[in-house]
């Protein structure tokens, strides 16, 4: 009997796992998609966000029992003309180095323009400052959610 | 080890220009050949051991330096593209596994990559090109040298015949490889010099690039490791009875951590996920013997380094006569510098996954930055010939140095012959943090001696550190220098008739590791500090001071006056603004910065960087 169903993308996943079990481990271990990242495990990083329910969430720290019914979205199901401009500005201004945190990025980067279509320099740091790049990426990061805007 | 042929980067940035910055434009549909995909390819020729062609014309080009992040997925196939005369965008690039053919240089460090694949790559390609050629040639019966090859085709020009390099792959790969293939002359470069889109960052954006940690198999079970808190203590007993009781603990086995000279026994909890092999962990009962060590502090440890500036050290190319113009000089002044230990953060924690078959043949997926040295030191370790170790190395989150180190691949390699069972190790970001290896700290003790005149006539950059030499190896000779420790102090191109750089070795027992650069990332900040300090008792501007060190038309002397025309530096800085300049020379490239920023509370805001890089 499994404990919990969780909605990843659209699609139902019934899970037996532990209550405390964060949702990016049954993201990426039961589930098994690997596009969202572990890098903190704290809600430190950002490299795991994904959509619940529209909202950019550390998938680190929230419980399997807390996502369960959900409506939760990863970088594999990031479609819809506002994550298609963020892809492409973010290849056209080639913002990925290790890359490994640019799914989070990504994620919260749409969050911001689903709810905010022209965002100023400020808007950007302040949506985006939860989401570390190793690499130094940012300066790019930002100019791209600039590129992404004027596509929308 | 291969003879290595370098580059200076500062050719390699005249020829490349892929240095991230550039506009980066659509490929022109018009030149495009037809994209050859690999469901056509029916077999693989192979012209070198890094270059495959098929017969449809796809081309694979086995990378043997580790995507870390610092664009080797184009910069490496970029080379061998240009001369072989394919698109970049139409090559299937993989990672080389550490296996013999493909040669010792297969790691990702010491700002090796380019410099030293240029010459050997850029052959690679143009020996294939010119075998193509021969070979469509004598189908053809017509001169070789009448015949072109451009953009994944050759063809003759007087008969108008013309055909793929997919036609012609098999013959070629048959033929001798030419010695002194021609190469290109760089203006006629297509690729090299342009700025190019890298072929990883659609992976990237989508989701779909395959780090180490996204390695699976069939069967996996999951480890998480812990190391004692107290670095250095011995393992005295466990009690994993209550760790056992979970519900998906698989095991609690004993491993050994390996790093460097050092090794570490540490305890595994092995279960069916990740999350209770984490959570089991912390439900373990571990005595350690701390051996003292959990005595070991940052201020003691600063003050013994300190105390260590009396010694005289082990001289770095001494010039002139430091002591006797030291003694002279009208001005003097010392100073210390300080720099802590730093952790490499790469944002993908450490992970590896091994997989042992008949406890002889082991394979391993990893983000590594030296899958060579994975393949000799582990057959070595394990006692295993080298070719039944395999190791398949994925895209690095991150690596700055610390996946030069393999411990936690160690970790795994154990874990999975004990448990005969595949196990991917996974380490918490508060073991990266806490284990380390740590960038060593260094202390530096900087003297100088000023003329009446302001003009700088002694220098010396003693630097009092822990040697990294001794962390590989175990063993250290303490009257000799260690180079990692003192990298390029004394490659500075300031005009100083009397310099006395030096070493002082310190004792430590903490895994200390290359971090970006070994440690010019350190000394850069206290070399360069110091001039300033030296400007001021000059009562002279700091660059000026510096321009007035350099010898004329030097690169030196052009990176000094190229930063201050960018930087505007002659232009006064409005109330509360304030700049800075530094400049140092490592890892054959040369930089200078101009720093402007604003006061912002009790600290500073960086308002603009000014780099000027040959």
């Amino acid at each position: 009997m499994p404990a919990y169903v969780i909605k990843v993308n659209g699609k139902d996943h019934p899970v037996d796992v532990d209550a405390d079990m964060p949702l990016l481990w049954v993201i990426r271990d039961v589930v098994g998609l690997k596009g969202t990242k572990f890098g903190c495990g704290m809600a430190q990083c950002g490299a795991c966000t994904v959509h619940i329910d529209g909202t950019p969430t550390r998938s680190c720290s929230i419980p399997a029992s807390a996502a369960a019914g959900k409506n939760i979205v990863t970088i594999e199901g990031a479609d819809g003309s506002i994550s298609d401009a963020v892809q492409k500005a973010w290849i056209e201004l080639q913002v990925p180095q290790c890359g490994y945190c640019q799914s989070g990025q990504v994620m919260s980067a749409v969050a911001l323009l689903s709810n905010n279509k022209k965002p100023t320099d400020a808007d950007i740091d302040t949506a985006m400052q939860g989401n570390l790049c190793r690499c130094g990426t940012y300066l790019r990061i930002r100019a791209a959610i600039h590129r992404a805007a004027e596509m929308i | 080890m291969q003879q290595v042929h370098q580059i200076s980067r500062r050719n390699f940035l005249k020829y490349t220009g892929i240095t991230g910055t550039g506009l980066i434009l659509g490929i022109s549909c018009k030149d495009a050949p037809k994209v050859a995909t690999l469901a056509e390819v029916k077999a693989w020729y192979e012209f070198n051991p890094v270059l495959q062609i098929a017969n449809n014309g796809l081309v694979t080009i086995f990378n043997s330096k580790p995507e870390i992040g610092q664009g080797v997925w184009q910069s490496i196939p970029a080379l061998i593209c240009e001369e072989l005369d394919v698109p970049i965008e139409s090559v299937v690039i993989k990672h080389t596994g550490g296996e013999k053919k493909f040669g010792d240089m297969q790691f990702a460090g010491g700002s090796f990559s380019v410099r030293s694949s240029y010459h050997e790559l850029r052959k690679v390609g143009a020996a294939a090109k010119q075998m193509l050629v021969e070979a469509a040639a004598a189908v053809w019966k017509v001169p070789a040298a009448e015949c072109t090859a451009e953009n994944g085709e050759i063809m003759h020009g007087k008969s108008g015949k013309k055909g793929g390099y997919g036609e012609f792959a098999d013959a070629a790969s048959k033929l001798k490889a030419p010695e002194k293939p021609v190469l290109k002359d760089p203006k006629n470069f297509k690729i090299l010099g342009k700025a190019a889109p890298r072929p990883d960052v659609p992976l990237k954006v989508n989701g779909t690039a395959v780090y180490g940690i996204d390695a699976t198999v069939d069967g996996m079970v999951y480890a998480s490791v812990e190391h004692s808190p107290v670095i250095g203590a011995k393992l005295v007993s466990v009690d994993d009875s209550e760790a056992k009781k979970i519900k998906g603990v698989i095991a609690v086995e004993r491993c050994t951590r390996i790093i460097q000279s050092y090794r570490y026994e540490s305890v595994a909890v092995i279960a069916d996920s990740y999350w209770t092999a984490f959570k089991a962990r912390k439900a373990l009962k571990i005595v350690w013997d701390n051996q003292g060590k959990d005595k070991f502090n940052t201020a003691a440890y600063e003050e013994s380094l300190r105390a260590l500036a009396s010694k005289p050290g082990v001289p770095v190319k001494p010039v002139g006569n430091f002591d006797k113009a030291f003694a002279a000089a009208s001005v003097k002044l010392e100073a210390f510098y300080e720099t802590p230990m730093v952790s490499h953060s790469p944002i993908e924690p450490m992970n590896a996954l091994a997989k042992w078959s008949d406890d002889q043949y082991v394979e391993i997926w990893a983000s590594t930055q030296l899958p060579r040295d994975v393949v000799t030191s582990f057959a070595k370790e394990y006692k295993i010939p080298e070719e039944t170790v395999k190791v398949n190395v994925m895209f690095n989150g991150g690596g700055f140095g610390r996946r030069l180190y393999p411990d936690h691949i160690h970790e795994a390699v154990q874990l999975a012959r004990i448990t005969k069972k595949p196990v991917k190790v996974l380490w918490s970001r508060e073991d990266d943090t806490q284990q380390g290896p740590f960038r060593p700290m260094t202390f530096s003790a900087m003297k100088a001696g000023l003329s009446a005149d302001g003009k700088t006539v002694a220098f010396q950059h003693k630097v009092i550190s822990p040697s990294m030499m001794e962390a590989d190896n175990g063993k250290f000779d303490q009257t000799k220098e260690d180079g990692y420790m003192t990298e390029a102090i004394s490659d500075q191109k300031y005009e100083i008739a009397n310099m006395k750089n030096a070493y002082v070795y310190a004792p430590m027992h903490i895994p200390i590791a290359a971090w970006r650069a070994v440690t010019s990332t350190s000394l850069a900040f206290a070399h360069e500090c110091f001039i300033d300090e030296m400007a001021v008792k000059a009562g002279k501007d700091p660059l000026t001071y510096r321009q007035e060190m350099a010898k004329g038309g030097s690169d030196l002397a052009k990176i000094l006056t190229k930063l201050r025309e960018v930087s505007k530096w002659d232009q006064p800085l409005a109330a509360g603004k304030g700049r800075g300049v530094a400049q140092y020379e490592f890892f054959a490239g040369h930089a200078g910065f101009v720093v402007e920023v604003s006061k912002q509370g009790e600290g500073v805001k960086i308002d603009k960087v000014y780099g000027v890089i040959d």
